[in-house]
C-alpha cells in the first residue's frame, strides 16, 4: 500500500488569519475598550507591544440549545466507602465539582492575545488627526509618479517589450507575413527537386515570398509602444513634531513624565499616519534651546520661566529646516502654566501670526502635580492666555492633566474623529 | 536480529517511511486491521492551532467563530495551560494523519501506530461511519462549500452571509438525521448538484413571469392537521433540514448555506457517539503493535519505556474526587473494555463465562474486537461489554441527585452484585448521543394563520433548556423562518412547562 509523507512545515502559515480578522471586526468595539482599559495601566514604552486582553462573551457568544437543571444521574469512578443507599450532603465535597460543565459557562470572559499590530490598530482606530482642510497649508502636495496605460511615443528606456512584440505579432498575421518555417520548406522542396521547369516554379515562389517577407518589417514603428506615466497630486509624507517643553524649578519629575508619555503617543500616532516623521526637542527656562533627548527629559536646568522664547526657537527652527510647503508640522507643548506676566502679550503674538498659522495642530498640555485635582484650582496664567486665544478663534486644543491614567483619555479626547470634535467644542 | 527502527530520539522523513511500513507489517499482518491509503503529514504548531480551530479540517469556509477559537486556543497554549493534541486524524480516504514537528522518533511511531492505523481502521469499518460519512468525499466537499461560501459572500455581501451561517452553526446539533432511511450521503454528487441547480435557475430565469398577475390563491384553510404534518414532513426533529425544504421566504443560496452546514453536521454524528470507542481502539492497536515492535527488537528498551510514559498519561482515569477529575477518560474507558475483552476471550474466569457467554474462551481475540469495532457504537459498546471486574477495577458507582430530595444525592448502586447491571445501563446511557442532546423538534406550522412556527421539547427528567441561550438560539431560527416560532416544553404527560415566542428581527438591508 503506497503511504504518502508529506512536508507541510513549509506551507504558509497563517492559515486562520482571515477567521482571526473576521472575528476581531466583529469584536471590534468590545475588543476596543479592552484595549484601552488595559492601555490605561500599562508603561508608555510597553503600550506598543501587543498582549492579552480580556473581553466579555456577551455578542460572542455562540448559542446552543443546552439543558440544565433537573434530576441528574452519573457514573463515577473512584468510589471508597460509599454503599448503596447512603446520602451525601450537596455542598459536600465530591458531588460539587460534578455539575456537568456547560459549555458556555466557563467561558465567561474571553482572553485572547493581541499582536503589536493589531493592538495599536485598535488603540488608535477611532482617532484622526485633525483636519485642517480650510487651511491652505495643509493642502501642500507632492507630485508622484503612477503608471497609467502605454502611448505612442516616449523615452527609450520606457519601451514595453511584451506589448509592442504583441502588436507586431498581430500585424504580422494579419498582413500573412510568410514565417521562417514556410522559407525553409520550399527552399528544401528546391534542394529535392529534379524537374527543370518545376524547379523554376518553385523558385520563382520563393522569391517572392522572400520579397514579401522584406516588405512587410518584423517589428514596424508602428508597433512601438512605450509604458506611459502620469503624475499624481501626492499628500505631504514627512511631518515634524516639536516638544516643548518648560524645564524650569516648578516642573517635577512627576510633571515631566507626564509630558513624555504625551509625547510618545503623539509619536506613535504621527509614525502611523507619515513615512517619516522628525521630532525636535526644545526645552526653555527663561530661554530656550533644541536638546536631544536624554537632555530635554532629564538633563538638570534652572531659572526663570518664558514661553515665547520657545516660541520664537521653534518659529527660527521651522523656518530654517522644514519648510512649511514640505512638511506637516505638528507641536505639543507642556507646562505647568507658569509664565511671567510680562510675557503673556509677546507669547500670544508669536503663537497667533507665527506658529499657528504654519502648524497643523497646536495642542497645550497643562500638567499638574499628582492627587493635586488641577481642575478645581484657578487656572494658571498661561493657561488663561491661551484660553482667551482660542475663544478668540485661534485653533489651539489645550487639556488638563495630573495622572498617568488620564494621559490616554485626554489623547483620546484631543485627537477624536472630527464630527464628535466638533461637537464638543461648539457650545 | 531485525534491525532497529531508529535510534534516541531524531527522526528524519526515512524514517518516518521506515517506522510507517513496520507499523502497516504488524496491524496489517498481525492484527489483520484493513485500512485506508494513509497519507502522513509532518506540520507545526502554529499549523496544529490552525487546524484546532477549523475543527481539524485541513479546509474549511471562513467565518469568525473558527478566529475565535483560534484565538482562544492559543492564548491557553502560549501561556501553558493546554499542551496540543500529539496528531489530529482525519476521517477521509486517504487517511490524512497530522504529526507535530516536535515529537520525538518514540512518539512519531506511537502516532502513526495510534492514528494511522487504529483511528484509520476504526473510520473504515465501523457501521455508524460506513452509515453517515462519505471518506471519499469529505475533502472534494469541503472544497466545494468553502469556494460556495466565498462565491456567496461576493454575490450577496458578506454580512448577509454571516448572518445566515451564524444562525445555521446555532442549530447545528440539531441538524442530523439520527436515523438511516434515506439513501447514503455521496457528497460528490452534491457539488455537482449545487452547480446544475444554479445553472438551471440562471437558464429559465424569465423576467416576464414576474409581472404576470398571479390568480387568486386557492383558500387551503381547510387543510387537516394530518394532510399538513404529511405535506411538510412533520414531525421533523432536524431542524436544519426543515428549513431548507421548508421555511417559506429562504433565498436558494441560503438553503444551500443550510445544507451545507447541516452535511457538516452529520460528517461529524457519528465521532460523537464513538469517542470511547474511537479512541479505546486507537490506543488498544497503538499498544498492540509497540509492544510487537519491541518484542521484535525494532525500539529499544529506553524508546519502549518513554512510550510507556506517554501512553501511562494518555489512559490515566483521575478519581472522582481528584482536582483533575473531568468525566471519563474515553481513552482510558475504551482501552480498558478493550484490554479486558482481550482477557475475557483468552483468559475468562467464572464470572466471564456467566456474563459473556459468547466471547468468554473463544481464543480469537482479533476476530471478536474486529467484530467488536464493526458494530458497536459508546452505548452499546458500554452496555454490553463492561465487565464487573472493571467495574471493580474503576470502583465505579451511581449517584442520583434528585433536586427535590432534601437528604441529599443518593447513592443508587455501586460495583457490588446487586448494583453492576445498574451502573452498567447507566454509564451507557450517559454516552448516548439522543439521550444527551434535548429533544426537540417541529410539531407544527400554522399555514392558515400567522405562519407561526411550533416546536416541542420534550423534557426529561425535568432537564430544561438554558432559558438565555434557547431565546437567541430561538432568534436564529425565527430569523430564517421570518414569522414567529414558538418552543413549548413540555413533559412526559404532555404538562407544558414553559412557553417561548420569538419573533425575526426585521432584515436591514434590502435583501431580494
Amino acid at each position: 500500500m503506497a503511504i504518502h509523507i508529506i512536508d507541510r512545515r513549509l506551507n504558509p502559515g497563517g492559515k486562520s488569519l482571515e477567521n482571526r480578522q473576521r472575528f476581531l471586526r466583529r469584536a471590534k468595539s468590545l475588543v476596543q475598550g479592552a484595549v484601552k482599559k488595559t492601555s490605561q495601566e500599562r508603561d508608555i514604552k510597553d503600550v506598543l507591544e501587543g498582549g492579552e486582553v480580556t473581553i466579555p462573551l456577551d455578542g460572542m457568544h455562540e448559542p446552543r440549545f443546552r439543558r440544565e437543571g433537573g434530576t441528574r444521574d452519573m457514573v463515577l469512578p473512584g468510589n471508597k466507602k460509599f454503599i448503596e443507599g447512603d446520602y451525601l450532603q450537596r455542598s459536600g465535597q465530591g458531588s460539587a465539582k460534578d455539575s456537568g460543565p456547560g459549555e458556555g459557562d466557563s467561558e465567561d470572559a474571553f482572553r485572547f492575545v493581541l499582536s503589536r499590530d493589531e493592538f495599536v490598530d485598535l488603540f488608535l482606530d477611532d482617532l484622526e488627526l485633525p483636519d485642517l482642510a480650510k487651511r491652505k497649508i495643509a493642502q501642500t502636495e507632492s507630485e508622484g509618479i503612477q503608471r497609467a496605460g502605454y502611448t505612442t511615443s516616449g523615452s527609450p528606456a520606457n519601451i514595453s517589450v511584451s506589448r509592442t512584440v504583441k502588436l507586431a505579432l498581430a500585424r504580422r498575421i494579419a498582413l500573412k507575413r510568410p514565417r521562417k518555417e514556410e522559407v525553409e520548406e520550399l527552399e528544401a522542396e528546391i534542394a529535392a527537386c529534379t524537374d527543370e521547369d518545376e524547379r523554376a516554379e518553385l523558385i520563382a515562389r520563393l522569391e517572392k515570398l522572400k520579397a514579401k517577407t522584406k516588405r512587410i518589417p518584423f517589428i514596424d514603428p508602428l508597433d512601438i509602444r512605450y509604458r506611459r506615466y502620469e503624475k499624481v497630486p501626492r499628500p505631504v509624507a514627512q511631518a515634524v513634531m516639536f516638544c516643548l517643553m518648560d524645564v524650569s524649578g516648578s516642573m517635577s519629575e512627576h510633571m515631566k513624565d507626564l509630558a513624555k508619555r504625551f509625547y510618545m503617543l503623539l509619536y506613535v500616532f504621527l509614525k502611523r499616519r507619515y513615512k517619516h516623521v522628525e521630532i525636535v526637542f526644545i526645552r526653555h527656562t527663561d530661554r530656550a534651546e533644541e536638546v536631544d533627548e536624554q537632555t530635554f527629559f532629564y538633563g538638570p536646568a534652572s531659572g526663570g520661566t518664558l514661553v515665547s522664547s520657545a516660541l520664537q526657537a521653534m518659529h527660527e527652527i521651522a523656518r530654517e529646516r522644514f519648510n512649511p510647503s514640505d512638511w506637516n508640522i505638528y507641536a505639543a507643548q507642556a507646562s505647568d502654566g507658569d509664565n511671567s506676566y510680562s510675557d503673556g502679550e509677546l507669547t500670544g503674538l508669536l503663537l497667533t501670526e507665527k506658529i499657528l498659522p504654519v502648524c497643523q495642530f497646536f495642542a497645550y498640555l497643562e500638567v499638574g502635580e499628582s492627587g493635586g485635582s488641577a481642575f478645581d484650582l484657578s487656572d494658571s496664567s498661561l493657561w488663561t492666555l491661551y484660553e482667551r486665544l482660542r475663544n478668540g478663534g485661534a485653533p489651539l486644543s489645550m487639556r488638563k492633566v495630573s495622572e498617568r491614567s488620564e494621559i490616554f483619555p485626554v489623547f483620546h479626547d484631543l485627537f477624536q474623529r472630527r464630527e464628535t470634535a466638533q461637537e464638543k467644542a461648539a457650545p | 536480529m531485525t534491525e532497529r527502527l531508529f535510534e534516541g530520539a531524531d527522526w528524519d522523513f526515512h524514517t518516518l517511511q521506515r517506522i510507517t511500513d513496520a507499523c502497516e507489517e504488524v496491524a496489517l499482518k498481525n492484527l489483520g486491521l484493513d485500512v485506508y491509503p494513509n497519507q502522513i503529514e509532518v506540520i507545526t504548531a502554529e499549523q496544529m492551532l490552525d487546524a484546532y480551530s477549523s475543527v481539524g479540517m485541513p479546509l474549511f469556509y471562513k467565518h469568525w467563530s473558527f478566529g475565535k477559537h483560534f484565538a482562544y486556543h492559543e492564548a491557553s497554549y502560549r501561556k501553558g495551560l493546554m499542551g496540543l493534541a500529539y496528531e489530529i486524524v482525519i476521517n477521509s480516504s486517504p487517511c490524512i494523519s497530522y504529526l507535530m514537528e516536535e515529537n520525538t522518533a518514540t512518539m512519531q511511531t506511537l502516532v502513526i501506530a495510534h492514528a494511522a492505523f487504529g483511528h484509520n481502521h476504526f473510520f473504515k469499518n465501523n457501521y455508524l461511519f460506513k452509515q453517515w460519512t462519505d471518506a471519499e468525499g469529505i475533502l472534494d466537499y469541503l472544497d466545494f462549500a468553502k469556494n460556495y461560501v466565498m462565491q456567496c459572500e461576493e454575490r450577496y455581501g458578506r454580512t448577509e452571509v454571516e448572518r445566515t451561517l451564524d444562525a445555521a452553526h446555532a442549530l447545528m446539533s440539531h441538524g442530523i438525521d439520527r436515523y438511516p432511511g434515506k439513501k447514503k450521503l455521496d457528497l460528490r454528487e452534491e457539488e455537482k448538484r449545487a452547480g446544475r441547480r444554479r445553472q438551471h435557475e440562471e437558464e429559465v430565469f424569465n423576467d416576464l413571469w414576474r409581472t404576470v398577475p398571479k390568480g387568486a390563491s386557492k383558500t387551503r384553510s381547510a387543510i387537516s392537521l394530518e394532510r399538513r404534518r404529511k405535506l411538510l414532513g412533520l414531525p421533523q426533529e432536524n431542524l436544519l433540514y426543515f428549513l431548507e425544504k421548508s421555511a417559506p421566504r429562504l433565498a436558494p443560496w441560503q438553503r444551500e448555506l443550510l445544507r451545507i452546514v447541516r452535511h457538516i453536521a452529520q460528517y461529524f454524528y457519528p465521532q460523537s457517539q464513538t469517542k470511547v470507542m474511537n479512541e479505546g481502539t486507537a490506543t488498544y492497536v497503538h499498544y498492540r503493535i509497540m509492544t510487537k515492535l519491541h518484542q521484535q527488537g525494532r525500539i529499544t528498551d529506553g524508546n519502549f519505556l518513554e512510550f510507556l510514559g506517554s501512553h501511562t498519561n494518555v489512559v490515566f482515569q483521575p478519581e472522582f474526587d481528584d482536582p483533575r477529575f473531568s468525566g471519563f477518560n474515553p481513552y482510558a474507558l475504551g482501552f480498558a473494555v478493550m484490554q479486558d475483552i482481550e482477557r475475557i476471550v483468552t483468559n475468562p474466569e467464572d464470572e466471564d463465562r456467566e456474563w459473556f457467554p459468547d466471547i468468554a474462551g473463544k481464543g480469537d481475540v482479533m476476530g471478536v474486537l474486529r467484530d467488536v469495532w464493526a458494530n458497536y457504537r459508546d452505548e452499546s459498546f458500554i452496555g454490553q461489554f463492561l465487565s464487573p471486574k472493571l467495574m471493580r477495577h474503576f470502583r465505579m458507582f451511581h449517584l442520583h441527585d434528585d433536586p427535590e430530595e432534601r437528604a441529599g444525592i443518593r447513592v443508587d448502586a455501586i460495583h457490588d452484585e446487586r448494583g453492576f447491571r445498574r451502573v452498567r445501563r447507566e454509564l451507557a446511557r450517559q454516552h448516548d448521543v439522543g439521550f444527551i442532546d434535548a429533544n426537540i423538534e417541529v410539531v407544527d406550522v400554522d399555514l392558515s394563520g400567522d405562519r407561526r412556527l411550533i416546536l416541542h421539547h420534550r423534557v426529561i427528567k425535568g432537564s430544561q433548556l438554558n432559558e438565555t441561550d434557547a431565546k437567541r438560539v430561538l432568534q436564529h431560527l425565527a430569523d430564517l423562518w421570518t414569522y414567529d416560532v414558538a418552543l413549548i416544553e413540555v413533559d412526559a404527560n404532555d404538562k407544558v412547562l414553559r412557553e417561548y415566542v420569538v419573533s425575526p428581527r426585521p432584515i436591514p438591508a434590502a435583501v431580494a
